[in-house]
């Protein structure tokens, strides 16, 4: 009754069957994990010169001496950490913020304009980053002269389009009537929004918060362009630059990426449902 | 009364209205510093030779020198190879993989997305540091130990030009395939299993059933993975960059790579300017040949 054949002779025959696929899904899955497990597993190894060292597929022991290497490279490597954490929180919650407002606007009230403008926003999504970058890198350093600050990391992604299509696809489904019974109630449109929309919207919003988290965490062009001391640089720009400047350390280098990667692996064991819902809300309805 | 209604319904709409622009201000502000005026300014910059203190007009220059610079048609090629490579592969591979998710118990399936969109959530410089050394060239580096056990000789993976490209596209590979492969399994899951039945009915095995059902119902969907896969590898910027820098001999020179490195090496901001609006035509056009060939019969 499906694509798959699910009357199959007997039990014995789809038991055979799904071990198959169980291993294919398997094999392909240990082909695209293997640079993490790589990653992870040599990070513990010792902080040596790579020169006549051989990898080993397997732990041969097991230190924390290749982290300390990392973070001693620099006495800026925890800030690394607390920039991305500020910057991508700051994003993160203005994002939420904003463009759930602007989501709320264009989806369900009426004003002059909106459908210009929403179309104005959607039309700029297709632009390519590369033909903003150069003048805005201009306008940062050239004209606000504020490179090497928080707010040249922050300001340029306050509110993305993205997040504002995705909050306004979500709340276009909130049936008018809400609203509608929230303005006989004598409330005003920012209470509509603060008591019946965004309770109505915790899952879009959660999903929303966490891709922009991730983006923000794991950007690396942005933060690499405006900032120009190690205090003010991210941990992604900050293990670029021990990469270059540590090209033989190995086990060290695998530290510096696990560092960088270990808090999105937390945030995505702890909510992957949202990460995984995240894929199809903004994917199927765009 | 309808002389009544009208002022009163007017004063209802203006008030939202003002409520509307209040909602939408912190979003249009940020978009016009810093995509709007940004765009708009790039148009300006790409017919100038800047200079921070008052740039000079130059007309067409900046787009004569890119058509008549091998370099750049050279990065468009590179550019264009890397997509044929990878972007078919990527949907060939997540298609698959999908349809070997659907039979599986709903808990399994969940378990396999998750497994597959790990690698998406680190960071590229991560899994660049971590490729640098899978590439390792010394015969003790891990694909060439992997490869030796079949008896193929050590390659200098990203530091040969014959290699450099192949080396990234394999990469790109065995990246994570975890949105696209969620996206069809949603898709797989939406098709009407009535159309199964009648084609049981019909006496029509697996493989007739994948070509005659699941291909042409998928259609939107691999249209949308197509043209937005085509889209961001034409922007591809970073694994070149952390990877090969575009080398070896500018093998493995992006269009994006080529517009950085003209941006910030050498401060050729004009060039770079008249090179990303050149890109971005690329693009739209590409993804319009894609709509109108692949889209046609595509209903939204």
């Amino acid at each position: 009754m499906a694509l798959f054949n699910n009357h199959l002779a007997n039990n014995k025959m789809k038991f055979f069957r799904n071990t198959i696929i169980i291993i294919l899904l398997l094999l392909f899955a240990l082909a695209t994990l293997f640079p993490i497990y790589f990653m992870i597993i040599s990070s513990l190894g010792d902080p040596v010169e790579a020169g006549a060292m051989s990898y080993s597929l397997f732990p041969t022991k097991i230190s924390l001496d290749s982290y300390k290497f990392f973070f001693d490279y620099s006495e800026y490597s925890f800030r690394w950490l607390t920039n991305s954490l500020i910057v991508a929180g700051a994003v993160t919650i203005s994002n939420v913020f904003f463009a759930s407002m602007a989501g709320y606007a264009f989806s369900k009230i009426q004003f002059k304009g909106r459908a210009f403008l929403f179309t104005l926003l959607l039309c700029a999504m297709m632009i390519p980053y590369q033909v903003t970058q150069v003048p805005l890198y201009i306008l940062i350093v050239n004209v606000f002269h504020i490179q090497n600050t928080y707010s040249a990391l922050i300001m340029p992604g306050l509110v993305t389009v993205y997040n504002i299509f995705l909050a306004k696809q979500f709340m276009t489904t909130i049936p008018k009537e809400i609203i509608e019974s929230g303005k006989m109630e004598g409330a005003s449109q920012f209470q509509i929004y603060v008591k019946i929309i965004l309770p109505l919207s915790k899952t879009v919003m959660a999903v929303m918060a966490i891709l922009t988290f991730m983006e923000n965490w794991n950007t690396f062009f942005w933060p690499f362009l405006v900032t120009n001391t190690m205090d003010m640089q991210t941990i992604q720009v900050g293990l670029k630059n021990f990469r270059f400047a540590n090209t033989t350390y190995f086990a060290p280098m695998m530290a510096g990426a696990t560092i960088s990667a270990l808090p999105m692996f937390i945030l995505f064991f702890s909510l992957q449902k949202y990460f995984l819902e995240g894929v199809t809300v903004g994917a199927v309805k765009g | 009364m309808i002389q009544t209604m009208k002022p009163a319904k007017k004063r209802k709409i203006r008030g939202d209205g003002a409520w509307g622009y209040t909602f939408i201000a912190v979003a249009l502000v940020v978009f016009a510093l810093f995509t709007a005026y940004p765009v708009a300014s790039a148009f300006i910059i790409s017919f100038q030779e800047y200079k921070p203190l008052g740039s000079t007009y130059v007309g067409f220059d900046n787009y004569v020198n890119t058509f008549s610079d091998s370099l750049f048609w050279k990065s468009v090629k590179n550019t264009i190879v890397y997509t044929i490579l990878t972007v078919p592969v990527a949907l060939f591979l997540s298609f698959a993989v999908a349809i070997l998710i659907l039979p599986l118990k709903k808990w399994m399936q969940t378990t396999f997305k998750a497994v597959f969109y790990l690698p998406a959530v680190a960071s590229g410089v991560a899994l660049s540091v971590v490729w640098l050394w899978i590439f390792d060239p010394m015969s003790s580096g891990i694909l060439n130990q992997l490869l030796g056990t079949v008896g193929i000789e050590s390659q200098n993976w990203l530091g040969s030009s014959s290699t450099s490209m192949f080396s990234l596209v394999f990469m790109s590979w065995l990246s994570s395939h975890g949105t696209s492969i969620i996206i069809y399994l949603a898709a797989l899951l939406g098709i009407d299993t009535s159309y199964y039945e009648a084609a049981e009915l019909d006496g029509a095995n697996f493989l007739q059933k994948l070509w005659y059902i699941v291909i042409p119902c998928l259609k939107p969907t691999t249209l949308f993975l197509l043209v937005t896969g085509v889209i961001g590898s034409f922007q591809v910027f970073q694994n070149a960059y952390l990877m090969t820098g575009g080398g070896p001999d500018n093998s493995t020179t992006m269009v994006g790579l080529l517009i950085f490195n003209n941006a910030f090496k050498y401060f050729e901001f004009g060039e770079a300017a008249a090179q990303s609006l050149i890109l971005a035509l690329l693009i739209a056009g590409i993804a319009m040949v894609q709509f109108k060939f692949l889209g046609k019969e595509v209903e939204y």
